[in-house]
Formats: C-alpha cells, sequence, structure tokens
C-alpha cells in the first residue's frame, strides 16, 4: 500500500502539488490522469523519491521513502520517467541486466539470467537484445527501459507515460502485460497516463489531478463518466459502452 | 576476451621495443647472456626499465581517467585537459612549492589532488547552470574555466619565478624519467583498479541521476568516487611526467565505438589501449629526431588531434549523441 500525506512541492510561488494525500491499495493498476501541469509526475517522483518533497510523507508498506536506505527501496520500488536521455552506449542486454543491480551488485547468477531474459522476452526484444540503445527507435527504447524496470522485479512498479513514442501495436501490447503483471504476478503497478481511453480499459482505479491536487478517485467504471471528466478536462467529453467497455469521445 | 589478451601482448611487445631504444647500447641476447657492459646494464635499470613503466602506468592511468570523467559527466568530450583539472593540479602543485618548498613529493601530490579535486567539483557546478547541455559546450566551458585556472596559475609562477617549473608540469615528457622519480605513478594503477572495481556503480551514474536512484545507488556518492579517482590521476601524472593532452579523450572514445560503454568490459580495453598508445607515441618521438626526442605531449597531440578531428567528423554523421 502507498500511502502519501499532505505531499506537497512548490517551485518559486508556484505550488505544482498542493497537500495531496492518497491511498493506493496494493495490487491491481492504477493509473493517474489529468490535464497537462497537473503535478502528475511531480507526485510520481515524489512517491518514488527521485525528487524530494517540501512537507508531507509518502510510505510504501510502512517504509518511509524519505528515510528508507535507496537500497531496500530498489527491492519494493521501481520507477521509470518519461523522457530518459541516455548517453551511455549500452547494448538492450546490459541494460535490462543494470535491473538487477540491487539484488547482485553487478555479479549475476543463473536466476538472474532468467529474469533478464524474460523481461527481454515480454518486451519482444530478443532479437534486438545485443544492439546499442542508440541504434534503437525511440519506441524501442522505451520498450527497453520498462525492460529493465521489470527486471528489477519490485511489488511496485511506476511508470510516468510508458506509452511515450509507441506505435498503437505496442502500447496495447504495454499495457496487457502490466496488466498481466499485476493480475499474474501480483504487482501493484501505478502509472500516468494520457489516454484517457487506455486507462479506462486496463485499470482498476483511477486518479484525476488539477491544479496540483486531486480533483476524482476511485474505480475505474465511476471515473469514465461524462460529469467526472468533462469537469477535469474542463471540455466537453462523451462516453459511450462499446463491447462492455468505457470509451470516451472527445474529438470534433 | 582473447582479443583482449592478444591486446595485452601486442602491448608488451611495444613494452620490450621502448626498452632498447636509446643512445646507449643494450641488446636482449647481451642482457640475457651476462655479457652487456655494465654501464649499459645500469643505465637499462636506472632509465630504460623506470621509462617504460612511466610509459605504460601514465597511459593507462590517463585513459582511464577520462573514461571515469566521459562517464559521470555523460558528454564524449571531456577529460582532465578539458574540465579544468590538469589546470587546477598545477595550480595545487605550484601553491605546494611555493608554500610548502620542502615538503615530500607525495605530499605535494596529494596537495594537488585536493586542488584538482575543487577544481572539477567546480566544473560540474558551473555545468549545472549552463542551460543548453549541448555536446560541445560542455567541454567549451572546461577549456574555459581551465584556461582561467592556468592564467591564476601562470601570474603566480611569474611573480615566485617557477615558469621553468611550471612549463616541465604542462609539457608531459618522460626523457627525464629516472629511477626514483616515477614511483609515484603506482598510485595511477590505483585509480584504475579503483575504477575496475567500481565500474558498475561508475556505469549505473553515467545513466543518470534518476536511474541511479532507481537502482538504489547515492548519485552523489558514486560521483565523487568518480571525482577521487580522476583528481588522483591527474595529479600523479601532472607532477612525476607533466600533463598529456588528448590521450584520455582518444582511447576511451575508440573503445565506446567499438564495444560500448559498460565498463566492466571497457576498463581493460581503455587500461592497455592507453598504455599502448603511449608506449606507440613514446616511441615515434624517440626515433624522428634520433639521437633526440621529441616530447611525448607534442607527439600525441599531433596524432591525436588528427584522431579526434576523424571523431567529431564521424558523430556528425552518425548519432545526435556523439
Amino acid at each position: 500500500m502507498i500511502i502519501t500525506s499532505e505531499v506537497t512541492k512548490s517551485y518559486g510561488t508556484s505550488c505544482v502539488v498542493d497537500g495531496v494525500s492518497l491511498t493506493l491499495p496494493k495490487g491491481g493498476v492504477t493509473s493517474i490522469i489529468g490535464p497537462n501541469g497537473a503535478g502528475k509526475s511531480t507526485l510520481l517522483s515524489m512517491v518514488s523519491r527521485l525528487m524530494s518533497m517540501d512537507r508531507g510523507t509518502v510510505t510504501i508498506d510502512g517504509l518511509d521513502v524519505s528515510k528508507t536506505s535507496g537500497d531496500v527501496l530498489a527491492r519494493r520500488l521501481s520507477i521509470l520517467r518519461q523522457d530518459n536521455h541516455m548517453t551511455a552506449r549500452l547494448t538492450v542486454e546490459d541494460l535490462v541486466s543494470f535491473g538487477r543491480y540491487p539484488y547482485t551488485k553487478g555479479r549475476l547468477n543463473a536466476d538472474d539470467r532468467v529474469h533478464i531474459a524474460n523481461a527481454i522476452g515480454y518486451l519482444d526484444l530478443t532479437a534486438l537484445s545485443g544492439r546499442f540503445l542508440d541504434e534503437l527507435s525511440g519506441g524501442q527504447r522505451q520498450r527497453a527501459f520498462v525492460a529493465m524496470v521489470l527486471c528489477q522485479d519490485t511489488d511496485y512498479v511506476l511508470l510516468d507515460e510508458p506509452l511515450n513514442n509507441l506505435d498503437m501495436k505496442h502500447a496495447m501490447g504495454m499495457m496487457r502485460l502490466l496488466r498481466k503483471a499485476a493480475d499474474e504476478l501480483g504487482k501493484t503497478v501505478v502509472l500516468v497516463l494520457h489516454d484517457i481511453n487506455f486507462a479506462s480499459w486496463y485499470s482498476d482505479h483511477i486518479v484525476a489531478m488539477k491544479h496540483g491536487k486531486v480533483a476524482a478517485q476511485g474505480p475505474a467504471k465511476q471515473m469514465i463518466r461524462p460529469d467526472v471528466l468533462s469537469g477535469i478536462y474542463e471540455m466537453d467529453i462523451k462516453v459511450h459502452e462499446i463491447g462492455g467497455q468505457l470509451i470516451s469521445v472527445y474529438y470534433g | 576476451m582473447r582479443t583482449l589478451i592478444l591486446a595485452a601482448i601486442a602491448t608488451l611487445v611495444l613494452a620490450t621495443i621502448s626498452l632498447f631504444i636509446g643512445v646507449s647500447d643494450v641488446s636482449l641476447p647481451a642482457l640475457l647472456s651476462g655479457t652487456a657492459d655494465p654501464r649499459a646494464v645500469e643505465v637499462f635499470f636506472i632509465s630504460r626499465v623506470p621509462r617504460t613503466l612511466a610509459v605504460i602506468l601514465a597511459g593507462s592511468a590517463l585513459a582511464i581517467s577520462g573514461l571515469v570523467m566521459q562517464i559521470i559527466v555523460r558528454n564524449r568530450f571531456v577529460e582532465p585537459s578539458t574540465s579544468g583539472t590538469m589546470e587546477s593540479a598545477a595550480l595545487g602543485f605550484l601553491v605546494v612549492t611555493i608554500f610548502a618548498p620542502g615538503w615530500p613529493l607525495m605530499a605535494k601530490m596529494v596537495v594537488s589532488a585536493l586542488f584538482a579535486l575543487g577544481g572539477t567539483a567546480l566544473f560540474l557546478r558551473i555545468l549545472r547552470y549552463v542551460p543548453l547541455r549541448d555536446v560541445l559546450l560542455v567541454p567549451l566551458v572546461g577549456i574555459m574555466l581551465g584556461g582561467v585556472i592556468g592564467a591564476v596559475t601562470t601570474f603566480f609562477a611569474y611573480r615566485f619565478e617557477l615558469m621553468a617549473s611550471l612549463l616541465a608540469w604542462e609539457v608531459g615528457d618522460f626523457s627525464g624519467v629516472l629511477r626514483g622519480r616515477f614511483e609515484l605513478l603506482w598510485f595511477g594503477l590505483a585509480g584504475t583498479i579503483l575504477a575496475y572495481i567500481s565500474a558498475d556503480r561508475l556505469t549505473v551514474a553515467g545513466m543518470g541521476e534518476d536511474f541511479t536512484t532507481n537502482l538504489g545507488l547515492n548519485y552523489k556518492a558514486v560521483m565523487t568516487l568518480g571525482l577521487v579517482i580522476v583528481s588522483i590521476v591527474s595529479a600523479v601524472v601532472l607532477v612525476s611526467v607533466g600533463a598529456i593532452p588528448f590521450l584520455g579523450l582518444i582511447v576511451p572514445n575508440v573503445v565506446s565505438l567499438l564495444i560500448g560503454d559498460n565498463m566492466r568490459r571497457t576498463v581493460p580495453w581503455v587500461a592497455i589501449g592507453g598504455a599502448a598508445f603511449v608506449l606507440a607515441c613514446d616511441i615515434i618521438g624517440r626515433l624522428v629526431r634520433f639521437p633526440y626526442e621529441i616530447p611525448i605531449s607534442v607527439v600525441v597531440g599531433v596524432i591525436g588531434s588528427f584522431v579526434f578531428l576523424y571523431m567529431l567528423l564521424r558523430s556528425k554523421r552518425g548519432t545526435a549523441n556523439g
């Protein structure tokens, strides 16, 4: 369980995340949605201790992220931010292998090699495993980063815009994979997503943020409603039920 | 692994050639059969062996310090002479020479290393304020910082009539290496070993602060470790043989092109490549105007600038990250 309490972050005079108190249950897929600048990424960065908070606390299964050693947290929680500029020339396999670092400190055993091969296989990268990251397309690179995070094999997996750079096929593949990680491996997956239809189709819970605060939260079915979404995004959004799934239509 | 052993053997061959070049005539058969002129044997052990060892130690250590620098700064074009490190080491050495001329060389080296550490930390600090982390802007900032520190050093060297010493530190030269005047370079080997031991941590730091934190490492601590390696190596080389430009750029970049940036794999290659490159340059420098010598920094500078230009042009065609 991830509990944030009164988490606040300001840059100068603008408060990006304003006293957010949230409880994210263990297990399942939770999506954080909301307009640009709502503070979604900042919140995710603070939960994963990549960014310090001005006020408030975050605990993960009772561990205070700002007090627990980084090494212990690295075996509980993994985080991938968006826009990763990697200058190091590493192969896909090298990169994914580093996902085992919190356990191995660099010395891989047979068990680690299984994890690495599986993660590369899940993300459909086996044929590319010997390639350098700078020889891949943006989408392939994004999948390699996600493979590394999955290879870290943590209970909590936090991903900021994991669908960045992915085409339709791989975006859907990614969401199915995360769904499977939650359902079959018992992982807790927390995502920042822009596409509300992906959020609707694949997540259990949705947290909507606006102006640095939680505007609404609840089970996906209750969140994908015209009144809720229109209020959050300040635009006209219609919701249709297609094949048992709630699909938002906001074009035109 | 096999190619690495071949490279090591090639380096040993170069080292052997290096041992038997010089005015005083010592040949391998004569040395082994014990029929060599005793004076020549003395020259061999007092001058030739220390010189070849110094070349190997300084070459590998400088190449490693360039590699570490490039990984932690995440820029292909930084090395101790494009980041203010070498100039800071020279300033430190000058300060300790002025204020405590009687100190042993070891103590002077430590002061020099501390200055190098401070100068490099200042460089990283300045980089935080450079809005555009342009690939070529980073080494330019370093060269400018080095210029400022170098100017201060020159001013005081001039005032204290130490210009001749300063020149000796700034222009790397192996001709003055004798037994008793190169042993500090073993600390360079220590730096190489330290880089190999911490290879995984440094590679992780090279992936950036977010990835490092995610994998449970303390980013600042790893950066400090890298800076300590670079500073010690720079100070040791400066104090014992003088600065050698470009070396820390060329060798790691060539290795990175061929086998990537995973330091667990690249450290042995960079160390051997650095030693082989400087051995070759040193042999050329001693043969071109035999029996006179061209300083190593000139030979490395000439060959290095051509390789560097080639790399720059190549990176324009290749990836945006260089």
